[in-house]
């Protein structure tokens, strides 16, 4: 077959078709691939969810959105098996921090998983697994109703990530954030817990 | 043997890492571990295999003057046909990999051998022209990950060789993947003696 | 306050973020056009000018695919965008400016394919680019997008002077040409991690 002539009908033709084609083929793939994202990204929060409080079959039963003194937004996934809070930090060592934390009754903490970081490979993104239980820094079990959570540095009793302390302490504000907002969303609903405080920084 | 040859082509005497030095901002960028580098070298052999079969199929019917336009429409559509696609079935490689999966769209790779191959050969050589320096990509890039990886973190593929207290922390970082770079497209030129 | 977080984006942008010693992008042209001092400072300037253009155009295409709902042809429109652009400010340029032209005309063609522009768009047309705890709008992504130019040509320029002068040693055979060049951009990359952190620091001192 011979090459089409570059002629301006031709040129345009081909152009037009070209992206129509394009345009179609994206369109199909947008229609089959939009549910299994849907679900993936329901599925990524369930796990977090089951992960952070520690069980495996949590279901959401209210999820209410308010903010933090910042104005940063903060999400409240209330299940039938606790609460767990999802809240940012953004100053991070190198931006935002995005952590999930869950909550017993009592408001100690009963698990996290860092769900966005930017911090340095290998430095501040040990933040997943070092205040783990049993790890250095584990906050498993505090409360920061009783005490705000701060490394040892600034005179708190957390322990922070060796060479990270920037990383370290925006995590614990991040976590002290989403105690805030659980303790005020179960003071107005009238359940039993730790008593409301207005989130400070 | 026709087809060998070129698939050879591609992985040594043309290796878009070692050789042509195409394509360096995802090389340098998703190799911080040997496993990102090589997702990354297959997600960019997916797009070169389909882009060289579309356009050598349908060269002919394309005037030259607007081949390029054409060319990067093709292109652009295959590479976010695949961002769906990774978004859907393998979220976490396509949260690691990032902003670099829309990005495949300007990797000279892929343009290049849409211009240099392609367009003037039939749909089967470009098929394996496509597999030949896709493969060689995604050996150049697994290899660097290997190599960060390995002396930054003291891991291979995540499997921890020896502690992580002896690893050079510098590698996994920016200026660690120029360093590993340099070093390893010198050795590589030196062995092949090209 | 707010002139302070622009100030902010402003610098971040250039010396801790740098697009190419920190974000990997737009490498081929640094590592490709960095032979000598006057050619990266007509690419410095060939990039600046269509990134804030191309910023500017594809944060409003943006708006329009999302009004309609096509989010998926992103990638598709906006590169077609920017060798449209390309295209066009090259032509303007040669009735215009032709001195202009003389000087940025033989860089204009290779930006297409420079993948900062693309990802500078991409990551302001999401939002997702640091802006400092400001919302992220048209003019906080301008105010990016022309300090990643800024700190693109810096990088640019600091390298090519120091191929200049590389170019005049003896480097052993093995390491000649792109090896010792990689090595230096690397040392140029650890020399700019030193700023790692600073943006903190003066986030505190401006009181933000």
């Amino acid at each position: 077959m011979k090459k089409l002539p570059s002629t301006l009908p031709n040129m345009l033709c081909v152009l037009t078709l070209i992206s129509v084609i394009a345009a179609g083929a994206l369109a199909y793939v947008n229609k089959i691939t939009e549910g299994p994202i849907e679900e993936n990204k329901a599925r990524t929060l369930a796990e977090g969810i089951n992960s952070v409080l520690g069980v495996s079959d949590a279901k959401v039963q209210e999820t209410s959105e308010v903010e933090d003194t910042n104005g940063n937004p903060v999400i409240i996934y209330s299940t039938d098996k606790g609460v767990a809070v999802q809240a940012i930090d953004p100053n991070g060592f190198g931006g935002t921090l995005k952590v999930l934390v869950g909550f017993a009754d009592d408001g100690t903490i009963k698990g996290y998983t860092v769900l966005e970081h930017a911090e340095t490979p290998g430095l501040g993104a040990k933040a997943g697994f070092w205040f783990q239980k049993g790890e250095k820094g584990d906050i498993i079990g505090k409360n920061p109703g009783e005490k705000e959570l701060a490394v040892s540095k600034d005179g708190g009793d957390v322990d922070a990530i060796t060479a990270s302390t920037i990383t370290s302490r925006a995590f614990l504000r991040a976590v002290n954030v989403a105690f805030h907002a659980y303790a005020g969303a179960s003071a107005t609903d009238g359940q039993t817990g730790a008593s409301p405080q207005q989130p400070k920084n | 043997m026709k087809y060998l040859k070129i698939l050879l082509n591609g992985i040594i005497k043309e290796n878009p890492t070692f050789v042509l030095l195409l394509g360096m901002c995802p090389t340098l960028g998703t190799t911080s571990s040997a496993i990102n580098g090589m997702s990354m070298g297959l997600a960019t052999m997916a797009v070169l295999i389909f882009s060289n079969l579309i356009i050598a199929c349908i060269k002919n019917l394309i005037p030259d003057q607007v081949r390029i336009p054409s060319y990067i429409v093709v292109i652009a559509s295959l590479v976010t046909a695949l961002q769906m696609f990774m978004q859907a079935y393998t979220p976490e490689m396509y949260k690691t990999l990032g902003l670099f999966i829309p990005l495949i769209v300007v990797n000279c790779i892929i343009l290049g051998r849409a211009e240099a191959f392609a367009a003037k050969n039939g749909p089967v050589e470009s098929i394996f022209d496509g597999l030949g320096i896709g493969l060689g990509f995604t050996i150049a890039l697994t290899l660097l990950g290997a190599i960060r990886e390995l002396l930054g973190t003291g891991k291979l593929f995540n499997t921890t060789l020896y502690s992580e207290n002896y690893g050079m922390l510098v590698f996994v970082l920016a200026p660690g993947a120029f360093i590993a770079l340099g070093y390893l497209i010198a050795i590589v030129k030196k062995t092949l003696k090209i | 306050m707010i002139t302070m977080a622009y100030l902010l984006i402003f610098f971040s942008a250039i010396f801790v973020n740098n697009i190419v010693f920190s974000q990997f992008l737009g490498i081929c042209p640094f590592l490709g056009v960095s032979k000598k001092v006057d050619t990266a400072l007509g690419m410095s300037a060939a990039v600046a000018f269509v990134l804030t253009i191309a910023t500017i155009v594809t944060y409003l295409i943006q708006g329009l695919l999302e009004s309609y709902h096509l989010e998926y042809l992103q990638t598709i429109a906006f590169i077609l965008v920017i060798a449209a652009l390309v295209q066009m400010v090259e032509i303007v340029l040669k009735k215009v400016s032709p001195a202009l032209y003389q000087a940025l005309g033989v860089f204009l063609p290779l930006i297409t394919t420079n993948c900062c522009i693309l990802g500078v768009a991409i990551l302001v047309a999401q939002g997702t680019y640091n802006s400092q705890g400001l919302e992220p709008n048209l003019l906080s992504g301008v105010v990016y997008a022309v300090s990643t130019a800024l700190g693109f040509g810096l990088a640019l320029t600091i390298f090519a002077a120091i191929r200049e002068q590389l170019a005049m040693m003896d480097v052993p055979k093995g390491m000649q040409g792109m090896p010792i060049a990689l090595v230096t951009a690397g040392l140029l990359a650890m020399a700019f991690m030193g700023f790692g952190g600073v943006d903190n620091g003066l986030a505190k001192v401006f009181g933000l």
